[in-house]
């Protein structure tokens, strides 16, 4: 099992906007009940799409920069980044297998 | 294809109903696989604070009760997977589940799948969802800090997530299509004697307005008929729940609601198949009365295999 990453504020361009492997961003924060049923996922399909897809995840709390800017209005909320555009955008919990066909048809 | 494993008893949702279920059918020593298609514990999974779960004096988080309670199941054996079960039939002498992973035998099968959110159904509604309009606060009320947002509905539900809103919003504008609210008389009283917290009564949402985000909400006065825009960011709906019972319709009787039709036992008509929580009809549809649906439909689901299976083995 691999454990994504933090991005942040500072670190958002560089983690995500000039990765050129496809980029997963888990948008949690520590009050948010369903991220953290979110997290256990995320980090299992991180294992499965190693070298594939980099897993990262954002406190929306500590980071309100990016959250804006991607207008994230509600979490838990997963958006895939391909060569710094968003090409898929999940709100909400859902089952690994959803994730996973989400993730396959935006890669 | 269909797995070769042999489950006894198979339960689908894990809410507080699923997750007593499990417990007592684990502990019973039978092979006991649960499916959540969500969050652990359901409702409660959102509830920041269940104050009426006898045993916890000063309340309990929602998820972290949830969670206590699937780590009692898995400790006599429980095992949760996540995915949703999208068919369910009789096979043989038992039952077929289905899901995006194949086909699953199972001897018996507790359905505890509860409720869920109706939606509004306005104009605008679905279109912004996750761009503020929410079906948990507890959730997303955070993202509203100092503006204005409204809360729809006059329940336990809608007063105790109006409430946890006040935390970060300018002001919480509570839209209730009655006179007078069905919440709890404590959670009433909480919610008059906040300064934040300004009714809107005997009024609906016809549409949400808004380009990217939610920017206002056309109301309307069901007794003058009158119409006006509210501006505000955010519109939490809590209009209460129906039933997820498509698992069962065709396979059991259903009552006009869409509850499953069970007796004191929570067994159905079909043999091996139970209905408990608020998934089921007659429900007083709290967390305790959910976990001894399920204690109730575990013990009988036992019962039945014993029976059943046991005494021809």
């Amino acid at each position: 099992m691999a454990h994504p990453a933090d991005t942040t504020d500072t670190t958002f361009d560089a983690d995500v906007l000039q990765s050129d492997t496809p980029v997963l961003v888990d948008f949690w924060a520590p009050w948010c009940g369903p991220c953290r049923m979110v997290a256990p996922i995320v980090e299992e399909l991180a294992g499965e799409y190693e070298g594939r897809v980099k897993f990262l995840k954002l406190n929306t709390d500590e980071n309100p920069r990016v959250a804006s800017q991607f207008g994230i209005r509600s979490i838990p909320t997963l958006l895939v980044f391909k060569q710094g555009s968003i090409v898929g955008q999940i709100v909400g919990f859902r089952p690994k297998s959803d994730l996973a066909k989400r993730l396959d048809a935006v890669l | 294809m269909t797995t070769n494993e042999r489950i006894d008893i198979a339960i689908v949702g894990g809410g507080p109903a699923g997750l007593a279920a499990g417990l007592y059918a684990a502990r019973a020593l039978r092979r006991t696989v649960l499916w959540e298609r969500g969050v652990i514990g359901g409702q409660i999974a959102t509830t920041s604070t269940v104050e009426n779960y006898p045993g916890f004096a000063e309340g309990v988080n929602g998820l972290d009760l949830a969670l206590a309670m699937r780590q009692q199941a898995e400790r006599f054996g429980l095992e949760t997977r996540y995915e949703a079960i999208s068919e369910l039939r009789r096979a043989g002498d038992g039952f077929i589940l289905a899901s995006a992973e194949g086909e699953v035998p199972a001897r018996a099968v507790i359905v505890t799948a509860g409720a869920e959110a109706i939606r509004l159904g306005v104009p605008g509604e679905a279109e912004l969802t996750g761009r503020g309009v929410s079906y948990c606060a507890t959730c997303d009320a955070a993202f509203f800090r100092d503006v204005p947002v409204a809360i729809v509905g006059g329940g336990d539900a809608a007063i105790d997530e109006a409430l946890f809103t006040t935390r970060y919003a300018s002001k919480v504008y509570l839209i209730h299509r009655r006179d007078e609210l069905r919440a709890s008389k404590v959670l009433q009283e909480r919610a008059f004697a906040s300064s934040k917290i300004e009714f809107s009564w005997n009024t609906v949402v016809e549409r949400v307005d808004g380009e990217a985000a939610v920017e206002s909400l056309q109301l309307c006065d069901v007794r003058t008929g009158e119409r006006r825009s509210l501006p505000v960011a955010a519109m939490f709906v809590f209009v209460g729940q129906r039933p997820a019972s498509e698992l069962l319709r065709g396979l059991t009787r259903l009552d006009a609601g869409g509850h499953a039709i069970v007796n004191e036992w929570m067994e159905t008509d079909v043999p091996g198949l139970f209905a408990a929580g608020d998934i089921r009809a007659q429900s007083a549809r709290q967390l305790v009365t959910a976990a001894g649906d399920g204690v109730t439909a575990a013990i009988r689901a036992e019962h039945y295999l014993a029976e059943r299976f046991d005494a021809a083995a």
